[in-house]
């Protein structure tokens, strides 16, 4: 298999995947959950299986209390209501209200976000990004010092963090258009998704860019192209079984881990799933575009 | 490693032993370890998780700090009162914010409130020189006033509506008292709240009764007089009592939380989130069961990929759960308690994933040696370093990942990061040294 040989085809479809997503953040934006922007969030549980009256019943009363009513879903014996800021006397009334209506209803939990508080998450959220790129990219260009000529240290490290933003675009994209379309919403559980998979697409990478740093000491002066390709091929059983097994065990947490970690375990299945395809087709391609690139420049210079 | 394999083997079995002793359910003849249990989080346990603002507007700069400390020591002490088991109550100072965030397991919202009394501010009030000697006769009057009031200057309506306009706010507060007792009023047999005021307090309130005889004071808790009676005499012995209509129990509260101390400075709430017990076991059960259904998948695949290796894989990867689970439950009784939250346990499934990835690596090498016509025996120790530069360098990026995540990270993010991180410490060692230890002591 000659992966590096098609690597444009390879940069093609990468683009094909993630053009849709970054289409769908600049179209639509990102749908944020108040752990960002401030609001209130409300699950209410019923004995009974929930119908749209219910739902209609719920979103009038609290029409009814001036409250702004952002979104409201329900599932089996559950309804989730987003709403602006409301305080505990308002949230007290609601259900008093609601309990004359429906007797058998429960709140089952209730959370008020400030809007200082929510633009700090996401500060922090932006910052953690950021410090984790850098730390990455940092202690790559370390590990690879050694890394023999013609290529350098630094681009292992930048490839790597290339390779990463791709990965993690791609998943924010999906969510973009998840958040367009099922109004799902990205809150700081989903930053700690994006966050374990920049741990993970890093792992990967780097497991295939340790192959090639040991094969360039082996084969001296090879053809890089050749030495990258055939240490993809060496590593690709490994990349495939490890992202099977991880697959795995998100796709059992995904059907039975529960309503308030499945969009949680979506995201990170999306990434794990990129990344795998990423530090094969992406990362290490990259790193010979960038070697030709070089080459051609010192040619030119002759 | 040129440690023998037998000895490693023992060490092995032992911390194996250890860790089921350690995770076996606390009740009947195990008793022995009955007090390790795992630090839940809220959204498992169930309770109230609180984000306060300090308001600090009347306090200097430098003092802003030390009554921050303040508040949370009075917070710290109502839990206590209140009986609330393993409350958390940390401080944060962001920008200009004073923050304190507090967490109370089992705990709904309302109660919560209850025991943080937020506004909790006992205050004495008096009538000023400006005041109006005719009270505001029906709510249209007090109404007027307030219309005509500029922003700044704020009176609690229950204040204005026994004092007239203008009441002053003494310098008498919550900060002055010695101590509160629950007493019953010798004539009516009615309870009433006792104040014994420290000498400081003392000489206040001795000032403030002299200054008002024949006037009405307003006690006000939170703003809302309680009790508004007319001095006939001052009082100089620094006692009081508030006869405001209490039941016992109303009684016994209020004297509880002045005891416990009168919040320094007023909080505002920032955020609040309450989550109802059995919506938290719930999510509990069903993440232990997608998790224990994920180990049963991979001891699967890892067996059918790599037969005998796989199953020696699988093996370690029970040592490496059941260290896991054991070091998260001893933590539990030391102070760096690792709470597990929901998307804790989601760290830790995910680490599960990650200390199989270290087995692969190693088996797929093997392979490779095997294939370039090496021995089983060279082809396990090449295996073993070959894969260890990249199963290092990987590893350390995921550590730098829960290291960032855990600096910026909050509640549960934290959690998950903690999780994540000593999974992945341990999977190295499961991975490395416990594969490792089995596969030289079979093919000796």
């Amino acid at each position: 298999m000659n992966i590096i040989g098609h690597k444009n085809w390879y940069f093609s479809l990468s683009l094909l995947v993630i053009i849709p997503g970054i289409v769908a953040i600049f179209l639509w934006g990102l749908n944020l959950s108040i752990d960002f922007t401030g609001g209130s969030r409300l699950t209410l549980s019923f004995n009974n299986a929930v119908d749209s009256n219910q739902v209609q019943a719920v979103d009038e009363i609290l029409k009814a209390g001036k409250i702004k009513v952002a979104s409201i879903e329900k599932t089996n014996k559950l309804i989730f209501v987003r709403t602006s800021p409301m305080d505990q006397n308002q949230n007290n009334k609601f259900i008093s209200v609601l309990l004359k209506e429906f007797k058998d209803i429960k709140e089952q939990e209730f959370e008020t976000i400030g809007p200082v508080i929510g633009q700090e998450t996401a500060l922090n959220a932006l910052k953690a990004v950021g410090i984790a790129s850098a730390l990455i990219i940092l202690y790559i260009t370390w590990s690879f010092r050694q890394v023999p000529k013609p290529t350098s240290s630094l681009r292992f490290g930048i490839c790597a963090i290339v390779a990463l933003i791709y990965n993690v675009l791609v998943v924010i994209g999906i969510f973009a258009i998840l958040g367009h379309f099922l109004n799902v919403e990205i809150d700081s559980l989903f930053v700690t998704a994006i966050l374990t998979i920049i741990g993970f697409s890093v792992h990967d990478t780097i497991v295939v860019f340790d192959r090639i740093r040991e094969n360039l000491k082996k084969m001296g002066g090879a053809d890089f192209s050749k030495t990258v390709n055939a240490s993809i091929l060496q590593t690709i059983d490994r990349s495939l079984n490890t992202s099977l097994t991880v697959v795995l065990i998100l796709i059992a947490l995904l059907l039975f881990g529960g309503e308030s970690i499945r969009w949680f375990v979506v995201a990170l299945l999306s990434g794990i799933v990129i990344g795998t395809y990423s530090s094969i087709f992406n990362a290490s391609p990259l790193l010979v575009l960038w070697q030709e690139i070089s080459d051609k420049r010192k040619e030119a210079k002759k | 490693m040129k440690k023998s394999p037998r000895s490693l083997l023992w060490f092995i079995i032992l911390l194996t032993i250890s860790a089921v002793l350690i995770n076996l359910p606390s009740e009947g003849f195990f008793s022995f370890t009955k007090n390790l249990s795992f630090k839940k989080g809220l959204d498992l346990a169930g309770g109230t998780s609180l984000t306060l603002k300090a308001d600090m507007k009347s306090l200097d700069e430098n003092q802003r700090g030390k009554a921050l400390e303040a508040v949370k020591t009075v917070i710290d002490q109502r839990t206590n009162y209140f009986g609330v088991s393993e409350p958390i109550v940390q401080t944060a100072v962001s920008g200009n914010d004073y923050r304190v965030i507090v967490e109370l397991p089992g705990v709904n919202i309302d109660q919560a409130k209850t025991i943080i009394g937020t506004t909790a501010q006992l205050s004495f009030w008096e009538q000023t020189a400006s005041s109006s000697a005719v009270l505001f006769k029906n709510q249209q009057e007090y109404l007027d006033f307030i219309s005509t009031q500029s922003a700044q200057v704020v009176y609690p309506p229950s204040v204005l509506l026994v004092l007239g306009t203008y009441p002053n706010k003494t310098n008498l507060g919550g900060a002055d008292l010695k101590e509160t007792s629950v007493g019953f009023d010798s004539s009516s047999g009615k309870p009433q709240v006792q104040l014994k005021f420290t000498s400081t307090g003392a000489k206040k309130f001795a000032d403030i009764t002299s200054r008002n005889v024949g006037k009405i004071v307003a006690i006000s808790l939170d703003n809302q007089v309680i009790e508004a009676p007319r001095v006939n005499q001052p009082i100089l012995t620094g006692d009081a009592v508030i006869t405001g209509g209490f039941t016992t129990q109303s009684a016994n509260a209020l004297s509880r939380s002045l005891n416990a101390g009168a919040l320094p400075v007023p909080l505002l709430y920032l955020q609040q989130h309450g989550v109802d017990a059995t919506l938290g076991s719930e999510s509990l059960l069903k993440s232990l069961f997608a998790g224990g259904l994920g180990i049963i998948i991979i001891v699967i695949f890892m067996t059918v990929l790599y037969g005998r290796l796989g199953i020696i894989a699988s093996i370690a990867l029970i040592i490496y759960t059941l260290l896991v689970v054991s070091i998260l439950k001893i933590s539990s009784i030391t102070p760096y308690a690792i709470t597990l939250t929901l998307s804790g346990i989601a760290g830790f499934i995910l680490s599960i994933g990650m200390a199989v990835d270290a087995n692969i690596l190693i088996f797929e090498r093997m392979k490779e040696e095997r294939r370039a016509g090496r021995s089983w025996h060279e082809a396990l120790d090449l295996g073993f370093s070959r894969a260890w530069t990249s199963i290092r360098d990987s590893n350390i990026a995921s550590l730098i990942t829960c290291f960032v995540l855990y600096q910026f990270g909050t509640g549960s993010v934290r959690g998950f990061a903690l999780t994540l991180a000593i999974g992945v410490l341990v999977s190295m060692f499961s991975a490395i040294v416990v594969t490792r230890t089995f596969l030289r002591t079979i093919y000796k």
